[in-house]
């Protein structure tokens, strides 16, 4: 990121350190619950990380036979590793494999080990978890050594494209063509749904709707050919996928050992947008998120989602109250600066007077506000008709906002948005129009300087303003202290706060796998991301 | 609707004068861009039926494919006389116009619940069409302010279905089939709407409405239900049709029947 003025908007520092510090304060109470659960998908990852992969020929994942298998004799309140090391060293079965298939027919019986033998299976567990971290580890010094030796993006914004076919294998040339065509990000969507399943679809697959199934084997090949590409042409190429819905633990357990390097990880997404319980998504999203900042992962964040359902002018405050509560959210769970894409969209009516000048005053409010963090920069999607000429005009707007702003992830906005998926020409077009305005008009963060209390000044102020007030308003909410989920937070996303959707914290998908912590619980997962060990 | 000067029967494209014929098209050929791969761009621009036709513009895209523009004048006329167009039964409505209609004619939010039955775990087709998310760029009805979603999920029993819908007080009910195997989105389907007419008096049966990629449209009297909604489907239409059915046909005769 270059060098900038800094007081490009003259923010007052009081406010600022007063939105932080209301994040924190929304925010942290919400950590405490995380902290107090875990849920199947968290241990499933704790497996998974353990070295299980595979499903039975019905597709049923073994992690999940195993966790489904523990809880049902023993329940999970102690963790899934207790039980499943202590039986492996009570010989029920020579390997985890083993032990899982033994187990998903009920041959297997759990307890819960107490003195030596406590001790002892949760040595084992640590060992064996400690393997699959210490692969996370691996994947991140050879993403560190291949982009020294390849070389990096060249410039930033790194040009983000997504690929979709729903066929992995033809997923991977477009992958490939769209980097020769100067992509620095590819982004494979994942198909619809995917993030209601409450289990990790296995191996390389060839049907998917609007999008290709996150699996081991779809990361791992597409990773390969990307770095087949790489080499060849000289720069390194990012892969994206999602680790949102039921699954986001594992997933993002799958995206460090297969090295994935972004990954779309929004704090309220699932809540909002899936109907994923609230608790279920905050102790997943922890997990996660500590995961991503072992493996180096830069998370992007789902701000654009919000402008989709409210007005993009009315709900701005919004998008940054989100950005600075997910902001708060990954740092709490060991993300640095660099790791945060925090998203933000170019979603204001083009109809509305000044759009222009507004769109820059909030793109530069958020590059203001987190100076160190590279800022996701999503395209207009709600305003993109089948005009597709007219489209392409907004895109190059989008673009000439994301150059004057310094933004670090430039998603490339299709003219045929909302019309088909995108053609070959169409990102051909698209790229070609983010070429042109970088080349003209990248040089202008240097120029850029808002006048002093002139409209983008004021706009910028007025929306940081507008965010401390309703943030005071969600930290001051006390009408659901004394019940069982006395969060503020948790009340203003039931009240209806984010993306005018209102989800209660006892309601929601998932639920059902959400347990809360007793006294010895063990996770050797949790223990070794937050000790910084290998071992 | 009757203009004042009405055109045709016969009309061609209008570029810039009467009768040009004139229209642009683009489209890319997996050819390298060369002589050839031009001269195989103004083939298919002939084939076309455009004549004659100008080759504006050839960029290479990447070493296999070639992107061209075209602009011509089409041989072809349109004959008025021969357009026929298929209306849709029912108007459709933006979700603004759908919530000011259950507002100022039910005076209660209109009660949907969703649910895929039977063994199908597939929900992408029914959180497609009740997720506030959506599908193609529409907003799921959740995003209705006027309508009250119940969405059951995956797997759920037909009794169960009856249950939730008789305990919220569903005006309507979708139930989505995504994946089946020997027809049975069929027999779930039909068993389904057995049992509303079983459980509820005639006349209080909610609307029942179904949707998946296997069902034939127009199969909905066979199936015992009430619509029938194919691949495709966009919360925007079923919406429109919820209020054709339920809001719009009960009371007053729909104010926006010339809308398109």
């Amino acid at each position: 990121m270059s060098a900038r003025r800094p007081a490009l908007l003259d923010l007052d520092p009081a406010v600022t350190r007063r939105a932080r510090s209301l994040a924190r304060t929304a925010g942290k109470p919400v950590v405490d619950l995380a902290r107090a659960h875990t849920t199947v998908s968290v241990e499933r990852a704790t497996l998974r990380l353990a070295g299980l992969a595979g499903a039975d020929h019905e597709g049923t994942p073994w992690v999940n036979h195993l966790v489904d298998a523990v809880r049902a004799e023993v329940g999970l309140e102690h963790g899934v590793t207790t039980p499943v090391w202590d039986a492996l060293r009570r010989g029920e079965a020579p390997d985890l494999l083993t032990l899982a298939q033994k187990a998903s027919s009920g041959g297997v019986t759990f307890r819960l080990p107490e003195g030596r033998d406590l001790t002892a299976g949760r040595k084992a567990a640590r060992t064996a978890v400690a393997k699959g971290i210490r692969a996370v580890d691996a994947q991140r010094r050879a993403r560190e050594r291949m982009i020294a030796k390849v070389g990096d993006a060249p410039r930033t914004p790194w040009i983000y494209l997504i690929v979709a076919t729903g066929d992995i294998h033809e997923d991977i040339p477009q992958a490939q063509a769209a980097a020769r065509e100067g992509a620095d990000v590819i982004a494979v969507i994942r198909s619809t749904g995917q993030s209601l399943l409450d289990f990790v679809p296995e191996g390389a697959t060839r049907e998917g709707y609007a999008g290709t199934y996150a699996t081991q084997e779809n990361f791992r090949l597409m990773r390969a050919a990307l770095d087949e590409t790489s080499r060849e042409l000289g720069r390194y190429v990012r892969l994206t996928n999602y680790a949102s819905g039921l699954c986001m633990p594992e997933i993002a357990a799958l995206a460090g050992l297969e090295r994935l390097d972004m990954m779309l990880n929004d704090s309220m997404y699932g809540i909002l947008f899936r109907d994923i319980n609230p608790i279920r998504t905050f102790v997943d999203q922890r997990f996660s998120r500590q995961v991503h900042a072992r493996a180096g992962i830069i998370i992007n964040t789902g701000e654009d989602n919000y402008l989709t359902t409210a007005d993009a002018v009315e709900a701005a405050h919004t998008v940054t109250v989100s950005q600075l509560l997910n902001e708060y959210f990954a740092k709490e769970a060991g993300l640095e600066d660099w790791q945060l894409g925090l998203g933000h969209a170019f979603e204001i009516n083009p109809d509305v007077p000044d759009s222009f000048r507004m769109e820059l005053a909030h793109a530069l409010l958020a590059r203001q506000l987190f100076p160190k963090a590279p800022l996701k920069w999503m395209p207009p999607t709600k305003h993109m008709t089948g005009d597709v000429f007219r489209g392409y005009l907004l895109d190059g707007f989008f673009n000439l906002v994301g150059a004057m702003t310094g933004q670090g992830i430039l998603l490339v906005g299709m003219m045929t948005e909302a019309v088909v998926t995108p053609w070959l020409s169409d990102r051909d077009l698209a790229l070609q129009n983010v070429r042109y305005v970088m080349d003209a008009a990248g040089g202008l963060t240097e120029d850029f300087h808002p006048p002093r209390d002139g409209f983008i000044q004021t706009r910028a102020r007025q929306v940081l303003s507008e965010a401390v007030d309703l943030l005071d308003e969600i930290v001051a909410d006390t009408a659901t202290a004394g019940t069982d989920y006395p969060q503020p937070l948790l009340a203003a996303i039931a009240d209806g706060t984010f993306g005018a959707m209102k989800r209660p914290p006892g309601k929601g998908k998932g639920l059902d796998g959400v347990v809360r912590k007793a006294e010895g619980y063990d996770n050797p997962a949790t223990t070794l991301l937050e000790e910084g060990s290998t071992r | 609707m009757t203009a004042p000067a009405e055109r045709g029967p016969l009309v061609r494209p209008y570029g810039d004068t009467t009768g040009d014929g004139m229209v642009q098209v683009s489209f890319t050929l997996p050819l390298p861009h060369d002589k050839r791969a031009e001269g195989a761009a103004l083939q298919l621009a002939a084939k076309m039926g455009l004549s004659p036709a100008l080759l504006v513009h050839a960029k290479a895209m990447g070493p296999d494919f070639t992107f061209f523009v075209v602009y011509g004048s089409v041989t072809h006329l349109v004959d008025l006389r021969d357009v026929h167009v298929v209306e849709r039964e029912f108007p459709l409505l933006t979700p603004a116009e759908v919530n000011q209609a259950v507002r100022t004619h039910l005076k209660r939010k209109l009660v949907v619940v969703g649910a895929c039955i039977g063994t199908d775990a597939h929900t992408v087709g029914i959180d497609a069409i009740l997720n506030i998310k959506g599908f193609a760029g529409e907003k799921g009805l959740e995003y209705y302010r006027e309508l009250k979603v119940v969405n059951l999920g995956a797997q759920v029993l037909v009794p169960e279905l009856v249950a939730s819908a008789r305990e919220v007080g569903a005006d309507a009910v979708l139930v989505s089939q995504v994946v089946t195997q020997k027809d049975a989105h069929i027999h779930n389907t039909t068993t389904m709407s057995a049992a509303f007419r079983e459980a509820f008096p005639a006349g209080e049966v909610p609307l029942l409405v179904v949707g998946g990629p296997r069902f034939e449209e127009g199969s909905a009297g066979a199936l015992g239900v009430d619509r029938v909604f194919g691949r495709g489907t966009t919360p925007g239409e079923v919406a429109s049709y919820l209020v054709h059915e339920l809001v719009a046909s009960r009371t007053s005769p729909d104010p926006r029947g010339e809308q398109r």
